[in-house]
């Protein structure tokens, strides 16, 4: 089989744009990630396409519209906040398959503000509120309280990681927000369900994000390796059956099924990688896949946010774009958005944000429902 | 529940389709069981979702104790939904775990302990559906 890379990828700045359309957006960052690597519509094979939001109105097909209609196969992908990662894994199956050399995927969404989620129910009554809540705050609440539960975790140290990804957005110039959040602002920000607070939630906005993949062979022939990324790893998983996770989605089991999928395709461990951008919808979120994903020991996350091991200068920096805690997450873009951020990175072109020296980077994404989706991708020169 | 409340609509309707409402007798939740792993869904299914066996789930009546697995205190929602209140996930003495309302306690994340035992309870929902419906629902308190 062969390898596969990224040649090309881009994303545009997250923020709200309600006079933009999805396929708008989503040709924008298309466009960037074929200037990216001097390629045209022409030159791809295929469209891997994710979006959530009209999942059911061939975003991709209407991106191609705008771009270039070639008449190429499109997939349109929706797999919650999986689904970029999910569109960018199904291009990369594609050419490891040996089906193409060349595929274009884009991740793209537009939000509206406000909370997301909350119960429907099957009987006439709306039982938000009534059967517990649904929202995602406070399903995110959920996960964090139960890592209180096992290891004492505070609030406070929940609270860090929202004060840590909010610092590091500063310096990222595509963020929604470059401001520094001190942690007692983050604590005293507007209780929305314990422990998270209004800063230590993601930001709803809109954004896209595209890439370019490419087999090796493809690769030499257009000259493209020196700035190519390879990938490593592409996993996904679905929700394993663990006790509870149909009345508390289990987001822990998902992402370390895929996490130790991963780690075997890539042939490393956790200790190898360089920098991860993984899925801090919530502040409490980053904190239970620290162990997830193998950063530290089972019970050592909240050490892990005290010792600053995981801002930038640590010893494995996490979420320096700013996560999706500040740099914002439009759904279907944030899977290729991490893509992108992680690219940067071994290209050493992150600038002020730059992980100095990075060989190997993560990516992980995890969707309610549940699908975890882990990259790894790989400094090629 | 006062009996005025239940006789408004012809007879309350369970808010979900787990909550069993008897002719005679008290409400109570009913799970399935796996004839084979033993693991207690919430309501009634073909298939076991934690080890695939077909055919062999069994009604079980759901206990009405348990203890606090996990809960947090919700403080912003959306429009018209009376915060705060308590959400909490409580596993249930023999099988079963289930998420609902806290009541009859103090909304304070300091104050609420995990592990502590609840009891599980039937009261109105306090809400109605567009046809003046009243429905059943299932909360937990603390149990002494």
């Amino acid at each position: 089989m062969t390898e596969v890379y990224v040649v090309g990828v881009d994303m545009i700045k997250f923020g709200r744009f309600p006079d933009r359309t999805v396929p708008s957006l989503g040709a924008e960052a298309a466009l960037m990630a074929l200037d990216d690597c001097g390629l045209t519509i022409q030159d791809m094979q295929a469209l891997y396409c994710g979006n959530l939001g009209q999942a059911s109105a061939m975003v991709g097909q209407r991106v191609l519209q705008e771009i270039g209609q070639t008449g190429i196969p499109v997939v349109n992908c929706a797999n919650a906040c999986a689904t970029g990662a999910t569109a960018f894994r199904e291009g990369y199956m594609a050419i490891r398959a040996g089906q193409y050399d060349t595929v274009l995927a884009v991740g793209v969404e537009q939000m509206g503000k406000g909370l997301l989620g909350g119960g429907g129910g099957a009987s006439g009554i709306p039982t938000e509120g009534l059967l517990g809540s649904g929202t995602m705050p406070s399903v995110f609440a959920h996960v964090g309280m139960e890592h209180s539960r096992k290891y004492g975790t505070t609030f406070e140290q929940f609270a860090k990681v929202s004060v840590k990804n909010h610092h590091h957005s500063t310096l990222n110039p595509k963020a929604m927000y470059q401001i520094e959040t001190p942690l007692q602002e983050v604590m005293g920000a507007e209780m929305i369900s314990y422990p998270n607070t209004k800063l230590m939630c993601s930001v709803n906005v809109d954004g896209s994000a595209a890439a370019v993949l490419m087999s090796e062979k493809k690769v030499k022939e257009k000259g493209l390796m020196s700035r190519a990324v390879r990938v490593r790893a592409a996993a996904m998983t679905s929700d394993p059956y663990t006790p509870r996770n149909l009345v508390m989605p289990d987001f822990n089991a998902v992402t370390r099924l895929a996490a130790k999928e991963a780690y075997e395709q890539a042939g490393v461990g956790p200790e190898d990688i360089n920098l991860v951008e993984l899925h801090d919808c919530f502040a409490t979120a980053e904190i239970v896949h620290y162990e997830n994903l193998g950063l530290c020991a089972d019970g050592e996350a909240g050490r892990l946010i005290d010792s600053g091991e995981t801002a930038l200068g640590g010893r494995i920096p996490v979420n320096v774009s700013g996560g999706l805690l500040s740099k914002g997450h439009p759904l279907g873009a944030t899977g290729i958005a991490n893509i992108y951020e992680i690219t940067t990175h071994l290209r050493g072109e992150a600038g002020a944000r730059q992980v100095k020296g990075a060989r190997l980077g993560l990516t992980h994404v995890v969707g309610m429902g549940s699908a975890c989706a882990i990259h790894v991708l790989e400094k090629v020169n | 529940m006062p009996e005025a409340e239940t006789k408004t609509a012809a007879k309350p309707l369970p808010v979900v389709p787990f909550l069993k409402i008897p002719e005679s007798g008290e409400p109570y939740l009913e799970g399935h069981k796996c004839g084979h792993c033993g693991e207690v869904f919430l309501g009634q299914r073909m298939v076991c979702a934690a080890c695939g066996t077909r055919g062999q789930m069994q009604p079980v009546r759901l206990s009405n104790k348990g203890k606090l697995y996990n809960f947090t205190v919700v403080h912003r929602n959306f429009p018209g939904v009376p915060v705060p209140f308590i959400s909490a996930i409580v596993d249930l003495e023999g099988g079963g775990c289930l998420k609902g309302n806290l009541v009859d306690m103090v909304p304070n994340a300091e104050a609420i302990k995990f592990d502590m035992p609840v009891n599980v309870v039937f009261r109105d929902a306090g809400r109605k559906d567009r046809e003046g419906n009243s429905y059943l629902s299932y909360f937990f308190t603390p149990a002494n």
